[in-house]
């Protein structure tokens, strides 16, 4: 296989990687973002930290794994990605640690002030988490100033800016809605029937952001949509996101949730996908366009590329029949036993 | 300002990595020891045993949040804090991390929702299996990790070549770079030490309930399995680190002379410091005392034949040599300690006295507290004595900072996860420790997977009927949960006004 061919092999699979993590993670932080929200008792409180209670870890693990397949096929973007992002990637570690024990330790005591706490904690921690995920991903789309060797110099405050803050709030919402719609599938009774004016409203917000953010893209950020020009099977995938999006209301509004779900989730497979367009061939798009990081200069050699792909193609079906499996053992409504958080 | 991003990095390397590394070898050890009373559960189908793998499920459950919770802020600290490192690196070292992320990391955290949350979900032999695939799963992660760090300290199966931003190591032969010279020693050397923890951390939590004489059944047996696994580890230590030893005299002879405060080579054997305290203005060891010739004769099996001290490397390439010492002696004292307690309590034992030693009991209770510093000081002494190099003879760990990042924030950075951790590791005491006031639980014959192995079933009804605090385990498993509904019904109460 030739080097291009890895390298962009490589390109799609991190991608894939980091739409596993947005699907699957994307609801887990969802469900952290609601948590307070659409929770009236204690029950329903533990009942929402159970729904996601065997699933989260294996889901953080599709963004541990993107963070080593990046290291590995892309060495000079992690590098540079990580180091650039300093501040924003050390508190998303601080939130998902956060998160991690939050549900872990919430339901150890009884003491009121303990267990509100630790709901403060879970759903500030996913509500943070998502917001920065959300603004690398504006920062991105944007491109960063690098200079000679990939090294980025400005200052912390320069990647913050309303274009990259209003991804950051499209984030959150479109994890809001997502985490919702699982929610209202895994639930029965008055927290199921409660769910349904939140999927709405979360909907409602999610289709105002979305909006906002694609006309500003399209005139903000003209380099995003340059592949479009040269690959029109593009506007393919812009078709299957909008229909994507239409079809949760239809689904909300049939009572079909399950079939919803499946939509939020097509959905952000989309958006990622699009995400991908935009960037592509850069991993990193620097103004100075010599400095841009791309799949081609920021690889690793074919020999890595080639050992990693048997790697992955060794892994992936056994992820796949491991995710499959748990899902299967999880499925239905939530239940409180005796092993639960 | 450069200095102070190298020793804040340091710092914050040391703090995350020594942190993160209190929690997985617990979950390697206690798994394999869940391995084996799941085992004896499935093979003797004695409820007693089912008991003691649910018991030690819930207490690896919380180990395991914890390791999950700081094992995530490894994976990104090298992109973060190492930057020029990464670049380096990253053709030969990402490969290995990427591996652990998806053959073990999935397996595990997969696995694990079965192995806590499973238990009425399947039947008992799939959550046999799950436990299994746990188990495999931390030491698939152990052993991908190892991998990496020992390719850092024996280099193989790569060449430099200038890559996109400078010179990098590439990698020419995969299997090489695999099994470098320390794989196999490093490797095998973590694995007995995580048992060991595992072994000792049982042992303790049922000694402690052996001298309050509660549940002293599932004590007992469970004391015997740790034991087991406890005695054989311990044993094979010294053996490991025997070999581990020749391994670090031949490969990285500057680390073993700082291990062993080795400052001038001699013409004859060079002798074994027991204890001593290294003085490295004047390059000597004080107040040590020392066996003459044993380090020749251990190293190259040859009394008479010097080994290499610091001397012969230039001083910029030399490793500091106080904290090697010190914990390399440390590590080698509790682990002949540990074989000294693992026979002393196997020779009770077979005489069937041994949990009437109530004074080898009390010190099991605390004794839990040595593998813990075992492994610390072992890996302490492995990467310090590396110094001054990230990657051994190629590229100095001055050289691997991030190009751009300030000393400011990775002093955030440390603020930041030093408060977390505190916080984490007094919550994780805390709920370690109610998880062992309240004890096993008897296990409820009807939710007993494969109902029908069961043959104790009616035997633990009529105990339970019998007595009726037990009585109450039956109505209720959930640890505390008659309050936690009493709870929700306040919780109610408040939210209706």
């Amino acid at each position: 296989m030739s080097m291009e061919t890895l390298q962009i092999f490589w390109f799609f699979t991190i991608g894939f990687f980091l739409v596993g993590y947005a699907i699957l993670d994307g609801f887990d932080l969802g469900v952290g973002i609601m948590h307070l929200w659409v929770t009236k008792t204690d029950k329903e409180r533990r009942l929402t930290m159970n729904s996601i209670g065997p699933l989260w870890d294996g889901n953080e693990v599709w963004l541990v794994v993107f963070g080593g397949a990046l290291f590995a096929a892309f060495p000079e973007a992690y590098a540079t990605v990580f180091s650039t992002f300093y501040l924003p990637l050390i508190f998303v570690l601080f939130a998902l640690i956060f998160r991690a024990v939050s549900l872990e330790f919430r339901s150890k005591s009884q003491s009121k002030l303990w267990r509100k706490s630790w709901d403060v904690g879970f759903s500030m921690a996913s509500m943070t988490a998502t917001l920065i995920f959300g603004v690398a991903v504006g920062n991105i789309l944007l491109g960063v100033p690098l200079q000679e060797g990939f090294i980025y110099r400005g200052g912390l405050l320069d990647l913050l800016s309303p274009y990259t803050l209003l991804v950051g709030v499209l984030a959150v919402a479109t994890f809001a809605m997502h985490g919702s719609i699982y929610l209202h599938v895994k639930t029965e009774g008055e927290l199921h029937e409660r769910l349904k004016n939140w999927m709405w409203r979360t909907f409602g917000l999610f289709l105002v952001m979305y909006l906002l953010t694609t006309i500003v893209t399209l005139v903000h950020v003209p380099h995003a949509t340059a592949n479009f020009k040269d690959y029109p099977v593009l506007w393919g995938v812009v078709v299957l996101n909008i229909l994507a999006i239409a079809n949760i209301p239809r689904a909300i509004y049939q009572n079909r949730p399950g079939y919803a779900f499946i939509s939020s989730c097509a959905t952000i497979a989309a958006l990622a996908v699009l995400f991908a367009a935009a960037i592509f061939p850069n991993l990193v798009y620097s103004p100075d366009t010599i400095h841009s990081l791309t799949l081609y200069n920021a690889s690793s050699s074919k020999n890595t590329l080639g050992i990693m792909q048997i790697i992955a193609f060794i892994g992936a079906p056994l992820v796949l029949t491991y995710t499959v499996i748990i899902y299967w053992v999880f499925r239905g409504k939530v239940q409180l036993g005796e092993n639960s958080y | 300002m450069e200095l102070d991003v190298l020793l804040l990095s340091r710092i914050q390397f040391a703090l995350t990595i020594m942190f993160h590394y209190i929690f997985p070898p617990l979950s390697i050890g206690l798994g394999v020891l869940l391995v084996m009373m799941e085992g004896m559960f499935l093979y003797t189908k004695e409820p007693i045993y089912e008991k003691m793998a649910r018991f030690w499920t819930r207490v690896f459950a919380v180990n395991f949040a914890m390791g999950v919770a700081s094992g995530i802020v490894m994976e990104f600290e090298f992109g973060t804090n190492w930057a020029a490192y990464s670049r380096y690196v990253g053709d030969v070292f990402g490969s290995a991390l990427a591996a652990e992320g998806l053959f073990a990391f999935f397996l595990e955290s997969g696995f694990l929702a079965i192995l806590v949350f499973g238990w009425d979900r399947v039947s008992s032999k799939m959550h046999f299996f799950s436990t299994l695939m746990v188990s495999f799963g931390s030491i698939f992660s152990s052993v991908w990790i190892v991998i990496a760090n020992s390719w850092q300290q024996t280099p193989a199966g790569y060449h430099i070549v200038e890559g996109p931003s400078g010179p990098r190591a590439e990698i020419i032969d995969f299997w090489a770079m695999v099994f470098n010279p320390s794989t196999v020693d490093r490797l095998s050397h973590t694995l007995i030490g995580a048992f060991i923890l595992g072994a000792f951390f049982v042992m303790s939590i049922s000694a402690f309930y052996i001298l309050k004489e509660r549940h002293l059944e599932f004590a007992k047996r469970s004391f015997k399995i740790a034991l087991v696994l406890g005695t054989v580890s311990s044993l094979m230590a010294l053996v490991s680190g025997h070999s581990n030893a020749g391994m670090v005299a031949e490969q990285q002879p500057a680390k073993l002379a700082a291990f062993e405060g080795h400052f001038k080579t001699e013409d004859e054997g060079t002798g074994l410091y027991i204890i001593g305290w290294p003085d490295t203005e004047n390059e000597e060891v004080r107040y040590g005392v020392a066996i003459p010739k044993m380090l020749s004769l251990l190293v190259y099996n040859d009394p008479d034949k010097p080994v290499k001290a610091l001397d012969q490397f230039p001083r910029e390439d030399r490793p500091p040599v106080k904290i090697p010492f010190m914990m390399y002696h440390v590590m080698i004292s509790l682990g002949m300690a540990f074989i000294g307690l693992t026979l002393l309590a196997s020779f009770f034992l077979l005489r069937g006295t041994l949990f009437e030693q109530k004074w080898l009991m009390k010190t099991f209770v605390v004794a839990v507290i040595g593998p813990y510093i075992a492994n610390q000081a072992g890996w302490i002494s492995a990467e310090v004595g590396r110094q001054p190099w990230i990657v051994y003879g190629h590229l100095r760990t001055s050289d691997g900072l991030s190009e751009a990042v300030a000393a400011s924030h990775v002093l955030t950075s440390i603020i930041l996860f030093g408060l977390i951790y505190v916080m984490l590791f007094i919550v994780w005491v805390w709920v370690l420790n109610n998880k062992i006031q309240h004890g096993p639980d008897d296990v409820q014959p009807a939710t007993t997977s494969g109902g029908a192995a069961h043959q104790g079933g009616f035997k633990d009804v009529a105990t339970m009927l019998a007595d009726p605090d037990r009585g109450h385990a039956l109505v209720s498993l959930d640890e505390g949960s008659d309050a936690v509904e009493g709870e929700e019904d306040d919780v109610n109460k408040e939210d209706v006004q």
